[in-house]
């Protein structure tokens, strides 16, 4: 069959065509939101018109019978609206009442996961991992099924002080706000790279590589027509990797995670901030990672037994202090939690003012 | 379908537990679908030897544009032969990722047709992702889905696909149409979206309120977040039904940072001019507390995770920007913002970054934005500045000026 003509540059469908009639006609004119249950919450517009939403979670990777199945489950209780959110859940979006307890119903009975909603544990941003990247060294989907299989009731029913954001990434780049998570891995390369001094000077621009290097360990070998690597100066970022494939750095016995917490997006109370490290390694543990899914779980049960109504981790410990968050917890405070990167001069305490 | 069946021990052990299973969605996928079908094999062989197998993506793409398509082969294609190409397709989301059942049927029929039948929704950077095919298919997936009224979204160095939150759509939070602003601005960009000429990624994230339900202040390089100018309204008698439930001075007044709020058990009070709107009032008593006034939008630049030297939170450019359609002044200076990094930046410098290296001065200068203790958290602590020589002859002019009045102005 013949394919039908192409068309460049149409951009994204216009959004208007998805929003259910209720949402045309009370766009932009919501009066309030109430949290009903852990899975769904209630839109009420100025002209009292109602959206009620039921939230789900997604393990993000979806098949096409999956995503069928989830229209099939909105045209039956939705008029066929849905939208999914930046965190991976899918959101049905029910305008008649009446259809709110059997769409629960039937998505319970198909194992749906209904929460996320208010001061839990929603859904985890993460990232590629050995599903589909090339750069990464670990498995975000495997951390993410392992952490969240062991935290399910934080999504569907328990309480926090406040919501908790976690995040996975597989490499140091980060794709996603994983560096503003309340509590998120990332997977960390620990070795020196290898390189492949044949391979080099076919595929790599020499000032590219060593541009790439943000503790400036690379120099150029001109004997070899290859580049050297300063093990002193190397922080095994895997930038250069990335712009060079002979560069190997990964290292199955030596890749691992690291746990970083604290940070938040949001300017609610506090400026957002970034996640700080707690735990600079662990390792890979597939298919279920236990050692990292009981950190978390550990950094959320004192958060939750510690904090005030409302605090957000990172918030918690500001108020207690950084020493104080490693007495409760009994993690080790390690060298590596003390920034020699290019944040030191910001993060050394200039005071005496600390708890014992 | 006739597949290799592998045996997976390893992820199937990701199919137990209550937590929704991608192993299973890759299991339902691979039934029908060879590509799927080695998927599986080729990540219980990471899981087994704990590394991934994935190369560097090549250049491949659709004819005319730079971006969208993700080059992905297997060192191990020999191996599993199904995923020896699994280039990623990035579908370019409808604003606020809302959708229709048949909108998502025609992605997924024609995703069967040609690819794996795996996909994201939604990737990291907002768009659909459509999960492994290969390079003869990528044509024809463009020319079905562009044909439909689908298009690609960015990759590479180029203007990344803008996302948003649900904005005005479902929030009684939202400053400006964040919808809108986003539908407009990929329409008006496609062509720095399609073909990349940056020296690197540029992301826009838009926010209606400080909640920020999108991460904009840390991941995009423009960040655009709602606020107002007016004063928070408050409904007493709401707030009478509030004090039934929770304590107001301990969930509310006490956390506000500025302490800006009062509450006698009777009534509550903002102090409005010493409020800095960061909604957590409001979002703990959203039907007694709504902004009001003109609304707008903060503009924060320069946020991106740690690669290369260090992760930064997007920064104040623009404190107040009023966001109504065609919204010509963000569009002017957006393009005066990339005219600046084009001539500054180095491959492979975030915006971010450049601003950094060149100073805020070199760049607000550029852009045509007064500097403002906006957008600072305090002024520098060191005397090593720069003065030009009209900088000198501007305050030899005030102090003339003052000398003739008599009156100091500093």
């Amino acid at each position: 069959m013949a394919l039908p003509q192409r068309k460049t540059d149409v951009g994204p469908p216009h959004y208007k065509q998805f929003l259910p009639p209720v949402i045309q006609k009370n766009y932009g004119k919501w009066k309030y939101h109430e949290v009903i249950t852990p899975g769904s919450m209630v839109h009420v517009a100025e002209s009292g018109d109602k959206l009620w939403t039921v939230r789900c979670a997604s393990p993000r990777i979806l098949s096409t019978d999956t995503i069928r199945e989830i229209a099939d489950v909105a045209d039956k209780y939705c008029g066929g609206y849905v939208r999914f959110t930046t965190r991976n859940n899918v959101e049905f979006l029910v305008s008649e009442e009446k259809q709110l307890e059997p769409l629960m119903k039937e998505l319970k009975s198909k194992k749906y996961t209904i929460g996320g909603i208010g001061p839990r544990i929603t859904n985890v941003v993460h990232t590629q991992g050995w599903v589909h990247c090339h750069g990464a060294c670990t498995d975000a989907s495997g951390l993410v099924k392992s952490m969240m299989d062991e935290l399910y009731d934080y999504f569907t029913t328990k309480e926090l002080p406040n919501k908790v954001r976690l995040a996975v990434a597989c490499c140091v780049n980060m794709c996603g706000a994983v560096h503003c998570s309340d509590i998120a891995v990332v997977a960390v390369h620990t070795k020196v790279p290898v390189i492949n001094h044949d391979t080099f000077k076919n595929m790599c621009e020499l000032p590219t590589v060593i541009g790439s290097c943000p503790t400036r360990a690379i120099s150029p070998d001109p004997a070899k027509k290859s580049i050297k690597i300063n093990e002193e100066k190397c922080m095994y970022c895997g930038n250069c990797f990335t712009v060079c494939p002979p560069i190997d750095i990964k290292n199955p016995e030596r890749d691992g995670v690291a746990i970083v917490v604290g940070g938040k997006i949001n300017s609610l109370r506090s400026n957002p901030k970034f996640s700080k490290l707690v735990i600079p390694y662990i390792s890979n543990e597939p298919p279920r990672w236990p050692k990292v899914v009981a950190a978390i779980k550990h950094i959320v049960e004192v958060y939750a037994k510690n904090a005030r109504k409302h605090e957000r981790i990172g918030e918690w410990i500001e108020r207690i202090g950084w020493e104080k968050f490693f007495k409760l917890t009994g993690i080790d405070f390690t060298f590596q939690c003390i920034d020699d990167f290019t944040f030191m001069r910001d993060t050394m305490r200039t005071a005496s003012t600390f708890k014992w | 379908m006739a597949g290799k069946k592998y045996n997976t021990p390893l992820i199937d052990d990701l199919e137990k537990g209550p937590w929704p299973s991608f192993v299973t969605e890759m299991k339902k996928a691979a039934k029908n679908n060879e590509m799927a079908n080695d998927a599986l094999g080729h990540l219980e062989k990471c899981y087994s030897t704990k590394r991934g197998y994935w190369k560097h993506g090549g250049i491949v793409g659709v004819l005319g544009y730079g971006g969208g398509v993700i080059g992905r082969y297997s060192e191990i294609g020999d191996e599993f032969p199904g995923v020896a190409h699994f280039h990623t397709v990035r579908i370019n989301q409808p604003s606020g990722f809302f959708y229709n059942s048949k909108a998502l049927r025609e992605i997924c029929d024609i995703w069967d047709k040609y690819g794996s039948g795996l996909t994201n929704v939604h990737g990291s950077t907002g768009d659909l992702v459509l999960l492994g095919t290969k390079t003869e298919a990528l044509e024809p997936i463009f020319a079905e889905y562009s044909s439909r009224g689908w298009d690609l979204g960015g990759s590479g160095s180029a203007l990344r696909t803008p996302s948003c939150c649900v904005g005005p759509g479902r929030c009684e939070w939202s400053n400006y149409d964040t919808l809108d602003l986003t539908y407009a601005l990929t329409q008006e960009f496609q062509d720095e979206l399609h073909r990349p000429t940056f020296s690197y990624k540029f992301k826009i994230k838009s926010s209606g309120c400080a909640c920020d339900c999108v991460a904009a202040l840390a991941r995009a390089d423009l960040s655009i977040i709602g606020t107002w100018k007016g004063d928070i309204k408050i409904d007493q008698a709401e707030v009478k039904n509030y004090a039934k439930k929770m304590d107001i001075n301990a969930e509310v007044v006490n956390m506000c940072p500025t302490q800006c709020m009062s509450y006698d058990g009777k009534e509550l009070k903002i102090n409005n001019a010493e409020c800095n709107r960061c909604m957590h009032c409001i979002t703990r008593m959203t039907k007694a507390l709504r902004p009001s006034g003109e609304r707008g939008a903060t503009l924060c630049m320069g946020s991106k995770a740690p690669i290369v030297v260090g992760s930064l939170l997007s920064w104040v450019i623009v404190p107040f920007i009023k966001l109504e359609p065609p919204y010509t002044e963000l569009k002017e200076l957006i393009r005066k913002i990339w005219d600046w990094w084009d001539e500054n930046g180095k491959p492979r410098e975030r915006i971010g970054e450049v601003i950094e290296i060149k100073g805020m001065r070199s760049f607000l200068e550029a852009i045509g934005v007064p500097p403002q203790p906006q957008q600072i958290k305090e002024p520098r602590k060191d005397p090593f500045m720069f003065y030009t020589d009209a900088d000198i002859e501007g305050f030899k002019a005030k102090e003339a000026e003052e000398k003739k009045t008599g009156k100091y102005k500093f």
